[in-house]
């Protein structure tokens, strides 16, 4: 399924969602970008006409309003044609009696209020369709985001850790923006586009067959000279738009690497290397801008063309009476109005792919299998022993990494985690917390399957720290009750203080509630970490999992680190991917990981005396000299 | 901005010749309706067959004209646009590739980025519109607003008042809108922060059940964003309607008043029809020039962010009569070296001096932020010092060819940095002539031929940006390769043995030791146990040296570095010094 998966959109993040001041609007531009293709487009559209269900009525009523927002365009020329054959008619009628006939100025007063109040009325109803679809919308877009948000809720950690953030990320934002944009105005332009075509083409038709003829003749040319240019500018736009990868990808990895690259007397090459890319982006990119850009003489010229057939052959129609001057100022402007709607609809095809494609992949994430909710639900049962009975796991089912283990701990025990970078020690933390399941055997909790408790009975009995700090945007009060929402002052003092961080967070700006930036960039990795430790410490559980890694902190903040964990550690079963040799040494229970699997357990003397990868591991960190 | 209008001046030429081709466009474009004019006046009314066919190919010719004319234009706005645009990413680029780290750090690595592409690619979208419809749009309003008024002066108040009005309405517009556009994207951004963080911290979020407060967060954003889009999108619709509903008035004006001078035969009626279409005209124009105003700021946002850039003034740069010291070996000289960043109120180095010597290995130890790192930037001179020299060989680093000094030394930073490309490719990236040999001997002291061989492809194996395929310890004993193929008189090793296991790091440090027998070999660590047999190490503590000796003198003799050490081992185990795997087993 990967290899036909879309790609995410390109668009970068954090666009403005809605119409821009300059939104998409009707420009032709539209069509020249090759745009995304869904893989399947009735099913799509049929999924996305569901959402839209339960506004069928409104829906409705829009339609009709839309249609009488065309009422002006499709109308007005014809009436205004009228008055101008009433002028010119007076004025015909002065020259043939030689006499100073009066204009019925009554006459034209009767049309102009007509003509007056089909406009007014024309932009009502335009204005109360657009305020309706926006609604309607909005609503929708809004019911997208919330499943998404609901559905990721639901789905397992595995649909997540085979997945950029980046590209769940992009459904929320981008996917759904793009439909939503199209429902607020593409979807009525589509109406509208082919009202005022009928419209206009009846109205043509009661004024003259002859000159709607020539006004038509025109179009098709229109048609050739699209297809011609649309093709050709998609490719380079494609082009274009690969080489700007290319380049970027260049800027990105020679600025992220400058000092390397300085040190290394790259920078000739790097510049020779980026001039290169930048040429062809430049060839590709001045055809891709100029085959768009013609799109607009041409399709003025096959305007001008309409405009100076209906004048010619009004004027000849004319002469011989058989249209008046009023019909050939009708037609012009009914030309005039001709192209946009077919733009429109010319466009809507390729708007309305993209869209599919976009609520394709929203449709597809939203039919993702959801982790099964255990119906079973076992009252917490009282800290006991947690066994290991013959466990089975594997990310994927046919690659194993853990193959039948057995193991237990007694309350209060500690497991050490050890390995080298990489070899897998995350699994366990996976297996503990469920957020992946065993795939044969058990882990057992005081002799209760975890599997036959609910995922949250078994989390709320874990405390966890790991080593990438994650700390949400608000302020380090709320963030140290993240797993107590209704802890005291007094209590959430008290685990700070265990943690060794009251002291840092009464030296910040605004203590307790001083708000955490988007990164935590404000705080140091270190305090971040006394901060999950103190989090931890707040939610009184009988387990614990721990993460000792405390890379990229400095040395006195890691004492007082250590310090902090220990203290969370007391009295509690802990499960700790070990990195320091006092806490592998006392540890209970060690697990040894290589590439995934268990290689070994037991203690640090009975590991020692298997000599096996556990003491080839723990020799070598000391033997060698230094360099 | 006036570095960028340098970089415009080669287009002149070319941009002069595009306004001759949007003056011809637009002349034949309003030519048409005075053809028009002829027609109805003196064709129909005065039933003159010829004459409509006539002025019906003059017609033709002018749209044929204008439409040649205006392609030659568009020709010249895409050359002129994305050929300004290469010039200055070029410019842009080529001038932070030779920035120094100084001048690196006064941006982000991020900003940098944006500024050398999508800031780029702003300016070039923008210019196309101006030079595609802003040329065009006043020639276009003006001559229409000249022609009507000579067709028919008192009417042309008509078309002023309906280009005042919808200019006054949509700037009106504008002005309501644009704040709450800012408000939009702040939402946006708030959107996708609470989504990534959602993401990011999955785990936690589970492991506190905290899924349903996630939730009501993410839901509290989306619907502040849909109620914003509403009132948004209900105001930006204001605009279709109205401006379709002025312009279909004026229309009715012009043709209301027209009957009246008709009537007093100052007008003739196909002027009235010719009129009309001015009218369109010159009100399409002055609506497009507004628009194009709009994009305006958008662009000098963006010329000025690149501006910033192509502005800065290097301060790292070659002499201007270098000196060549005779190698030595490499020895290292700080001589009362302090170091500021630009605008920074404490120094990050005071006054530190050693000497690091050939045939040496000097350690450099501190908690993280005492300055290790920006000590060793000072040797290539990714940093020149604000007081005190560094030397190499006895040659102040500063009196040196910056190629010179770059080739005297292998450096290895903190994290693995490769560039897209092979194995290979990145191995030599220093040494591009380096023989076959000295490849393979580098890999093999690098403890990477292992991995070399195992791969299928070898040498020639993809690396891909960043090197993201490998491994953080592959990334790491490359990065290593790489140094040691140049074969420097100075290695330089920015805490560069985290990333690797024990058990590689070892093996490494032993493979090295031969390679780096009579070089100067200087490593900024992390763990004791790296720097335990090191000739000298250097202890800085907030910038200052604090202590300088051997493992044993300075357990006796440092505070901080006993404080260090105590942290990382037992008491136990250090007392052991170099022989603790006796010690404990």
């Amino acid at each position: 399924m990967s290899a036909s998966k879309p790609a995410p959109p390109q668009r970068p993040q954090g666009q403005a969602a809605g119409p821009g001041p300059f939104g998409r609007g009707p420009s032709p531009m539209g069509m020249m970008m090759p745009g995304q293709k869904p893989r399947n487009f009735r099913k799509t559209m049929r999924q996305l006409l569901t959402y839209l269900r339960p506004f069928r009525v409104s829906i409705a009523v829009v339609v009709v309003f839309a249609i009488g927002s065309t009422l002006a365009s499709i109308l007005g020329p014809r009436i205004l044609g009228n008055m101008t054959n009433q002028i010119v008619n007076d004025m015909l009628a002065r020259a043939r009696t030689h006499s100073h006939v009066p204009f019925h100025y009554a006459l034209l007063m009767r049309i102009a209020i007509e003509l007056v109040v089909l406009y007014v009325f024309s932009a009502i109803c335009s204005y109360i369709q657009g305020w309706m679809m926006t609604g309607i919308s909005q609503r929708v877009t809004y019911t997208f985001r919330r499943d998404i948000s609901l559905k990721i809720g639901r789905l397992p950690l595995r649909y997540f850790d085979r997945r950029t953030h980046g590209e769940v990320l992009s459904r929320v934002v981008n996917d759904v923006d793009t439909v939503s944009q199209t429902l607020n105005q593409s979807l009525m332009q589509i109406i509208t586009s082919v009202t005022m075509i009928v419209g206009v083409l009846t109205m043509m038709l009661i004024i003259s067959w002859e000159l709607t003829l020539v006004a038509l003749v025109t179009l098709p040319l229109s048609f050739i000279l699209l297809g011609a240019i649309v093709g050709r500018s998609q490719r380079f736009f494609k082009q274009q738009q690969e080489q700007l990868g290319r380049l970027n990808g260049h800027v990105e990895e020679m600025y992220g690497g400058h000092a390397v690259m300085k040190v290394f007397n790259g920078e000739a090459r790097s510049v020779a290397a980026f001039r290169v890319i930048n040429e062809q982006l430049y060839t590709s990119g001045w055809k891709a801008q100029f085959l768009s850009g013609l799109l607009f003489p041409l399709i003025s010229f096959v305007g001008n063309l309409g405009f100076v057939g209906v004048t010619v052959a009004g004027g000849w129609l004319a002469i011989r009476g058989r249209v008046n001057i009023g019909d050939i100022q009708a037609f012009i402007q009914y030309v005039n109005q001709f192209n946009q709607p077919i733009i429109q609809i010319a466009n809507s095809a390729s708007i309305l792919q993209s869209t599919a494609a976009a609520a394709e992949r929203v449709f597809e994430f939203l039919a993702e299998e959801e982790e099964i909710q255990t119906e079973k639900i076992v009252a917490s049962p009282t800290v006991g022993p947690i066994e290991f009975d013959h466990v089975h796991f594997g990310y994927d089912p046919e690659k194993v990494v853990i193959d039948d283990f057995t193991a237990s701990a007694a309350p209060g025990q500690r497991v050490a985690i050890v390995g080298p970078t990489g070899a897998g020690k995350t699994t366990m933390v996976n297996l503990l917390m469920r957020f992946y399941d065993v795939n044969g055997g058990s882990i057992r909790i005081d002799g209760i399957d975890t599997r036959n408790m609910s995922r949250q009975d078994v989390r709320a009995m874990f405390g966890m720290v790991l080593q990438d700090t994650w700390l949400f945007n608000g302020t380090i009060r709320d963030n140290l009750a993240y797993g107590k929402p209704e802890a005291s002052e007094a209590e959430i003092v008290e685990a700070a203080k265990a943690a060794h961080a009251d002291h840092f967070i009464r030296a910040l700006p605004k203590g307790y509630d001083m708000v955490l930036d988007e990164e935590a960039s404000n705080i140091s990795q270190g305090e971040k970490q006394l901060l999950t430790i103190a989090r931890a410490m707040l939610v009184k559980t009988p387990m614990l999992i721990l993460d000792e890694a405390t890379s990229s902190v400095d040395t006195r903040t890691e004492v007082l680190i250590q310090q902090a964990m220990d203290r969370l550690m007391k009295g509690k079963t802990a499960f700790i991917i070990a990195h320091r040799l006092s806490t592998i040494r006392n540890a209970d229970l060690i697990l040894v990981m290589r590439e995934g699997n268990i290689v070994e357990h037991g203690t640090h003397e009975e590991l020692l005396a298997k000599n096996g990868f556990y003491a080839d591991l723990y020799n070598s960190q000391f033997l060698a000299p230094a360099v | 901005m006036s570095r960028l209008f340098a970089h415009f001046r080669r287009y002149i030429p070319a941009l002069l010749l595009q306004l001759v081709a949007i003056f011809l466009m637009v002349a034949a474009t309003l030519e048409l309706p005075d053809a028009m004019a002829r027609v109805i006046n003196q064709g129909v009314l005065k039933h003159d067959n010829a004459l409509i066919w006539r002025a019906g190919g003059l017609m033709l010719l002018l749209a044929l004209g204008a439409a040649a004319a205006s392609a030659v234009s568009g020709l010249l706005a895409a050359r002129i646009a994305t050929g300004f645009a290469r010039d200055v990413r070029e410019a842009v680029f080529a001038k932070v590739e030779s920035f120094s780290l100084a001048e690196f750090h006064k941006f982000s690595t991020a900003s940098l980025i944006t500024r050398s592409t999508n800031d780029v690619q702003q300016l070039q979208m923008v210019l196309v519109m101006l030079l595609r419809m802003a040329l065009m749009a006043p020639f276009m309003g003006v001559w229409a607003i000249i022609k009507a008024y000579r067709a028919a002066p008192s009417m042309t108040w008509i078309m002023g008042l309906a280009i005042a009005i919808l200019v006054s309405f949509i700037a009106a517009l504008f002005g309501l809108a644009i704040p709450r556009y800012r408000r939009l994207q702040t939402l946006v951004d708030k959107l996708n922060l609470v989504t990534r963080e959602i993401l990011t911290g999955l785990r936690v979020i589970r492991a506190f059940n905290r899924e349903r407060f996630e939730e009501a967060k993410f839901d509290g954003v989306n619907s502040d964003l849909m109620r914003l889009n509403l009132t948004l999108n209900r105001l930006m619709m204001l605009m279709q309607p109205v401006m379709l509903l002025t312009l279909n008035l004026a229309v009715l004006a012009i043709v209301w008043s027209g009957a009246h001078l008709i009537d007093l035969s100052r007008l003739q009626v196909g002027d009235m029809l010719a009129f009309m279409q001015y009218a369109m005209q010159a009100i399409m124009g002055f609506l497009l020039l507004t628009f194009i105003f709009m994009l305006v700021p958008r662009a000098s946002v963006s010329g000025g962010r690149i501006a910033e850039v192509l502005n800065t003034e290097i301060t790292v740069v070659d002499p201007a009569s270098p000196a060549v010291p005779p190698k030595r070996g490499g020895r290292v000289d700080f001589d009362r070296v302090t170091f500021a960043y630009a605008g920074a109120e404490e120094p990050v180095l005071r006054d530190v001096s050693f000497t690091a010597l050939p045939g040496q290995t000097t350690a450099i130890v501190g908690s993280t932020g005492s300055g290790k790192s920006t000590l060793i930037n000072l040797i290539p001179r990714l940093y020149d010092p604000t007081r005190g020299t560094v030397c190499i060989d006895g040659a102040d680093v500063r009196s040196m060819r910056l190629e010179d000094v770059y080739a005297r030394i292998g450096y290895v930073p903190q994290r693995g940095i490769l560039f897209s490309g092979t194995v290979e490719s990145n191995i030599r990236y220093g040494a591009p002539e380096a023989p076959q040999e000295a490849l393979d001997s580098a890999v093999e002291i690098a403890q990477a031929r292992e991995f070399v061989e195992t791969t299928p492809e070898g040498y020639v194996a993809p690396i891909s940006q960043r090197g993201t395929n490998v491994s953080g310890g592959q990334r790491q004993r490359l990065s290593i390769a790489r140094a040691i193929v140049r074969d420097p008189e100075i290695y330089i090793f920015d805490d560069s043995f985290s990333a690797l296991d024990f058990r590689t790091d070892a093996m490494l440090r032993q493979a090295l030791r031969g390679a780096t027998r009579d070089k100067t070999v200087i490593i900024v660590a992390q763990r004791i146990g790296t720097i335990i047999n090191a000739d000298k190490i250097v202890v800085l503590d907030e910038g200052r040296i604090v202590g300088e000796g051997t493992h044993r003198e300075l357990m006796e003799t440092c505070e901080v570095y006993r404080e260090i050490a105590l942290s990382q081992l037992s008491e136990r185990e250090l007392a052991g010094g170099g022989r603790l795997a006796e010690v404990t087993a």
